[in-house]
């Protein structure tokens, strides 16, 4: 009997360890179909263009060779588009940061008369939109079509990252408010004084999402700002994308060591692009994390 | 009627006015937010009334003649139409159908890692597609399956194949679409699920393990249902939205050769309405799409709160 179990045992540890096996084997090709892209990229804009002609880069780089980067940073454009880009994430988020505060907190004070009717206002527009043709003219109509203002005001307030600060000023204890209050602390001594400091994680959530957002985004520019001098980086990779298919639809072998020489100026252009986020992201995974906890748990 | 009036001045007077006076401070905070909603967000929802006009910019939205549904007319009776409708929701249906399940899937069994290191690493790469951009996602893709130079077609030549031109192919269309869409998202959109797993009840894993269950066994039959209800919130929300496939990786990944299976309503109101300044046939399209969209999550909505009593609102 007791022989019987411990052998009931031994095969449920067996099939356990097999399971376990399955596991690891499964996420290592998540990991590898996840990462292999970017190390390709890498590889490619780093290899040398013999290497890259013959095919012979699939992992790591061949012939180590920096040529791409000379060539697409010695493009004067990838630098106003850089520029650009920086201009918009940092005035963005700093616009999207402040007015989405000033609109979270007021609505996650329970007392605050109004809170009803301006929360309905918000929420309604995640479900009901003008659209793209009304937005457009709108945005002409204020005149700033072409301006630098088209790519910050529209999308100033995202309606679920409001709701994201109003649930963590809420959670804040109100015992807070109150011992200030009896101190005789005004409504913004309190905001400035008691509840931002204590909400720095989130304002590090509202911040990162929007600076992500605001440095991914190609949308607005392409609608609002065909001006080149004021588009983002997106945009400017936009461009070579359409670039690089003309130079590929001419044909012939010549136009293969063309495209080939194209393609790694894209993949270099392509890591430039990316080299930042993929930097700092790994030490700002947690807040992102952070951000869709605190989504979660109003739901 | 004057003596109801008084009243309601009255009331406001005693009752409103205080409360707005008392929270003046908080008011003035959330006026720019509450200017920026007006201006971005309701005019554009006023501006929907050049669907049912002829709009001319010189003459103005409210100089413009009223032509009722005729643009409305135009649009349904379109060749287009019934190919537009087919294409966006048939891409959102594949998304869902292969991109709900892998979050799930990838979440429950990353949950089943050891913590450590590994687990770390899986955790952290996984969520990074996310955070490029859609023009660098569709850069890799087109390069990659580029007739002559992408890896994709390299391997397949070397393989004995001959290379496909996968963007210029309609029949390819949605799979590259939806199979990058799950690459770039399945990490990011498993985070949901994770903290979910981690709310589970300690005790039920216990229990479970005293009673002799195995491993894959507690994985089905105890983590998969706790999660089941923010499996069939998100579901919800995904439902609500399918016929709201995104412009901006159609837009970089098309091309008029692949129109026949890539082309949705969104993708159409750009190029119509905006490209072709034919303003209010692009508005009416679009009104039409964001109709069908409001009704659809109300719907579904209503549904799941009858059905299982999880709804959101």
């Amino acid at each position: 009997m007791t022989k019987e179990k411990t052998r009931m045992k031994i095969r449920e540890a067996v099939s356990d360890r097999i399971f376990y096996a399955a596991v690891i084997v499964i996420m290592v090709v998540c990991l590898t179909v996840t990462l292999y892209p970017f190390i390709y990229v890498l590889s490619m804009s780093l290899s040398d263009q013999g290497s890259v002609m013959r095919q012979e880069v699939w992992l790591l780089p061949k012939g180590l060779n920096f040529k791409s980067y000379v060539k697409v940073l010695s493009e004067p454009n990838i630098w106003t588009a850089y520029g650009n880009t920086l201009f918009y994430t940092i005035a963005g988020t700093l616009i999207n940061v402040v007015l989405t505060v000033m609109m979270a907190y007021p609505l996650s004070r329970k007392r605050f008369f109004g809170k009803n009717v301006i929360t309905f206002i918000v929420t309604l527009t995640m479900l009901f939109s003008g659209g793209m043709v009304p937005n457009f003219l709108l945005i002409n109509s204020l005149h700033l079509y072409n301006t630098r203002w088209a790519l910050l005001l529209p999308g100033a307030i995202s309606v679920y990252n409001m709701i994201l600060a109003r649930t963590f000023f809420a959670g804040l204890p109100v015992s807070l408010n109150e011992s200030a209050m009896i101190d005789g602390a005004g409504e913004g001594t309190i905001l400035l004084k008691i509840v931002l400091p204590i909400s720095k994680p989130i304002l590090a959530v509202l911040a990162l999402f929007y600076a992500v957002s605001h440095w991914n985004s190609y949308f607005n520019a392409l609608l609002y700002v065909p001006r080149l001098e004021l588009q983002p980086l997106q945009m400017y990779l936009v461009r070579l994308l359409v670039q690089n298919q003309q130079l590929m639809a001419e044909g012939g072998t010549d136009a293969l060591e063309l495209a080939m020489s194209a393609m790694q100026t894209k993949y270099a252009t392509i890591i430039v692009v990316i080299l930042p986020i993929l930097c700092v992201y790994p030490f700002l995974q947690k807040y992102f994390v952070q951000g869709v906890m605190i989504g979660a748990i109003k739901e | 009627m004057k003596s109801i009036n008084n009243k309601k001045t009255g009331y406001f007077r005693s009752q409103v006015l205080p409360q707005i006076k008392r929270d003046r401070f908080l008011w003035l905070l959330i006026l720019p937010g509450l200017l920026y909603f007006i201006i971005f967000c309701y005019v554009p929802m006023g501006g929907l009334v050049i669907a049912f006009k002829d709009y001319r910019p010189l003459k103005g939205i409210w100089g413009s003649n009223w032509v009722g549904l005729r643009y409305f007319a135009e649009f349904f009776s379109s060749p287009f139409f019934p190919r537009l409708m087919r294409n966006t929701v048939l891409i959102s249906v594949y998304s869902l159908l292969w991109g709900f399940p892998v979050p799930i899937l990838f979440a429950l069994l990353l949950n089943e890692l050891a913590a450590g290191p590994f687990k770390k690493v899986v955790q952290t790469v996984s969520y990074m597609p996310h955070f490029i951009s859609v023009v660098v996602l569709v850069g890799m893709v087109q390069s990659f399956l580029s007739p002559y130079e992408g890896i994709v077609n390299q391997l397949i030549t070397k393989l004995g194949g001959s290379a496909v031109n996968f963007l210029s192919e309609s029949s390819w269309f949605r799979t590259i679409y939806v199979g990058s869409g799950i690459w770039q998202n399945f990490g990011y959109n498993s985070i949901i699920y994770l903290s979910a797993i981690s709310a589970v009840d300690p005790q039920l894993y216990e229990a479970a393990r005293i009673d002799g269950a195995k491993r894959i066994q507690i994985m089905t039959r105890v983590t998969f249902p706790c999660i089941l209800p923010t499996a069939i919130i998100m579901l919800i929300l995904n439902f609500g939205s399918i016929m709201n496939v995104g412009f901006e990786k159609i837009n970089l990944l098309y091309s008029p050769a692949v129109y026949e299976t890539a082309d949705v309503i969104s993708t159409y109101v750009y190029r119509r309405g905006i490209l072709d300044s034919q303003f209010s046939f692009g508005t009416a399209v679009g009104l039409f799409n964001s109709v069908i969209n409001l009704f659809l999550i109300l719907v579904v909505n209503q549904i799941s709160r009858k059905v299982s009593e999880v709804s959101l609102w």
